[in-house]
């Protein structure tokens, strides 16, 4: 019975370790707020608030959440030219941040849920993968 | 209920002592006595320049790229060492050897990966330029421990009229740890022979475990650096957290103080420390509230703007204009926007010419000319 306990709890542990490859949402969410602290805070500002006419907001951004794809190729290739985003004008330049996909789809997830954003659909790592220049 | 009022008045004085700016306010000059041409445009972010002559310059992109530009051509430089390009890191500073006239010998701050541990941190390389490549490359300082951080890398480069080369490196975002600890790099200004060996008379040179090029400390992020004309000091912009962007005047084996003394607070809002001063450490020259973002800085020789020699040149790059400011009695007595909304300036520098060159993101390198 002892072994039986045993080789369950060792094929459960194992089944776990492989459905956790893909990270959980809340996880995406909590290690894109790291991301999100390192490399975009010092121009889109604590709130995602940004600076009016100079860094576009990500908070209720209709730029962010209704472009997902544009938006994650941005953040890979980086975005230079003018936009439009909430009815203003930003004609600035983001440089790719050299992060890695993984890292990619974190930020997304915490951009696009954090705030008043609930966008509520995870970016995944593949996503990020799949867009090519 | 009197005690209580009086606490709260003291409470809305203090949030307003922190909210204000820090004098001299920042003006607009009434009228504009110049304005401004483009010199070369197809370069995104021009981290650093330096002049060959005044047809030719010297200019990095900070995505791994360097570039000759002559009579406004611009040509790409081969034979680069790898660059790890990651948030703030890249390509940085280039800057001519005090020689170069006879030996070629350029001096380029890049972010790295060699050595071990994940991620990279600031390296310093000397190379000859021959024509169109980069020969005779020479890694002189890597910076340890790697990390992948985004966060201060520095760098800028200067030299001094004793032969002597400093550059920054920044915190890398560990500030509890490297910026007082001369045992590791980061949060520091670094001095070295121009063949990049340790000087003898560098301050810690005798403490067996320091890193002994190490300069000064206690530094954040140093990304201005320029030699007073007169003074031959070398003058320090860095940036801060959010208030607290200092210039500081570097005098060696100093502690600047950071993080446990400061002006600014985290970008959250929450407090570093309340403390601004302590024993044994050195007070900015000039504190920025709220922050600038301090880029490149040079101080102005020329008789080209009515004016304006012997000020100070900073590029703003959060506020997007170069700022100018007028030192008397070793204060800032007056602080200006020049250009103001014209992009993220990157770097500035007096050109042999006279007259001053701006880098300005996404718009390449633009020179200011005084109107007629």
């Amino acid at each position: 019975m002892k072994i039986f306990f045993l080789a369950y709890f060792i094929f459960i542990s194992y089944l776990f370790n492989i459905i956790q490859k893909e990270k959980s949402f809340e996880q995406s969410i909590s290690d894109g707020k790291m991301i999100y602290e390192d490399f975009c805070i010092q121009c889109h500002l604590n709130n995602g608030e940004g600076i009016e006419g100079v860094y576009p907001p990500l908070n209720k951004s209709d730029y962010l959440l209704e472009n997902i794809d544009k938006s994650i190729y941005s953040i890979k290739y980086g975005l230079k030219g003018e936009i439009i985003v909430n009815g203003i004008k930003y004609n600035g330049v983001m440089i790719n941040q050299g992060l890695e996909d993984d890292e990619i789809a974190d930020v997304m997830n915490y951009i696009t849920n954090s705030w008043d954003n609930n966008l509520n659909i995870q970016i995944t790592e593949k996503r990020v993968n799949e867009l090519k220049k | 209920m009197k005690y209580l009022n009086f606490t709260l008045f003291l409470f809305f004085i203090s949030n307003i002592s922190c909210a204000q700016e820090n004098y001299p306010p920042i003006e607009t000059p009434e009228k504009i006595k110049y304005t401004y041409e483009k010199v070369i445009e197809d370069i995104d972010v021009a981290w650093g320049l330096d002049f060959i002559n005044s047809k030719e310059f010297l200019i990095t992109e900070k995505s791994g790229q360097l570039f000759k530009i002559s009579n406004n051509t611009m040509t790409e430089i081969s034979g680069l060492p790898e660059v790890y390009v990651r948030g703030q890191g890249g390509l940085l500073d280039v800057a001519l050897h005090p020689n170069f006239r006879e030996n070629n010998i350029i001096f380029l701050t890049l972010s790295s990966i060699i050595g071990d541990g994940d991620g990279g941190n600031t390296a310093l390389y000397s190379a000859e330029l021959n024509e169109n490549s980069l020969h005779n490359l020479k890694l002189l300082y890597k910076a340890f421990p790697n990390s992948k951080k985004g966060q201060h890398f520095g760098s800028r480069i200067v030299f001094d009229d004793k032969n002597h080369l400093f550059f920054s490196i920044g915190d890398r975002g560990n500030r509890d740890v490297n910026p007082q600890d001369i045992t590791i790099d980061g949060g520091k200004i670094y001095r070295l022979n121009l063949d990049g060996s340790i000087p003898n008379d560098n301050p810690f040179i005798n403490e067996s475990s320091a890193k002994k090029a190490i300069y000064s400390y206690g530094h954040r992020n140093p990304q201005g650096m320029a030699v007073h004309p007169r003074t031959g000091k070398i003058w320090v912009n860095e940036h801060g957290p959010r208030g607290g962007d200092e210039i500081n005047v570097i005098e060696k084996g100093k502690n600047y103080g950071w993080p446990k003394i400061t002006y600014g607070i985290n970008y959250s809002g929450t407090t570093i420390t309340d403390k601004r001063s302590m024993p044994g450490m050195e007070q900015p020259f000039y504190y920025w509230i709220p922050s600038i973002a301090p880029s490149g800085m040079t101080f102005l020789t020329s008789n080209k703007y009515k004016g304006w020699k012997n000020s100070l040149f900073v590029g703003s790059l959060k506020f997007e204009y170069l700022e100018r400011l007028v030192i008397k009695n070793n204060k800032v007595i007056k602080r200006e926007k020049i250009l103001d909304k014209i992009g993220r300036v990157r770097d500035v520098n007096q050109g042999p010419d006279g007259y001053l060159y701006i880098n300005v993101d996404g718009k390449g390198v633009l020179k200011i000319i005084p109107n007629k």
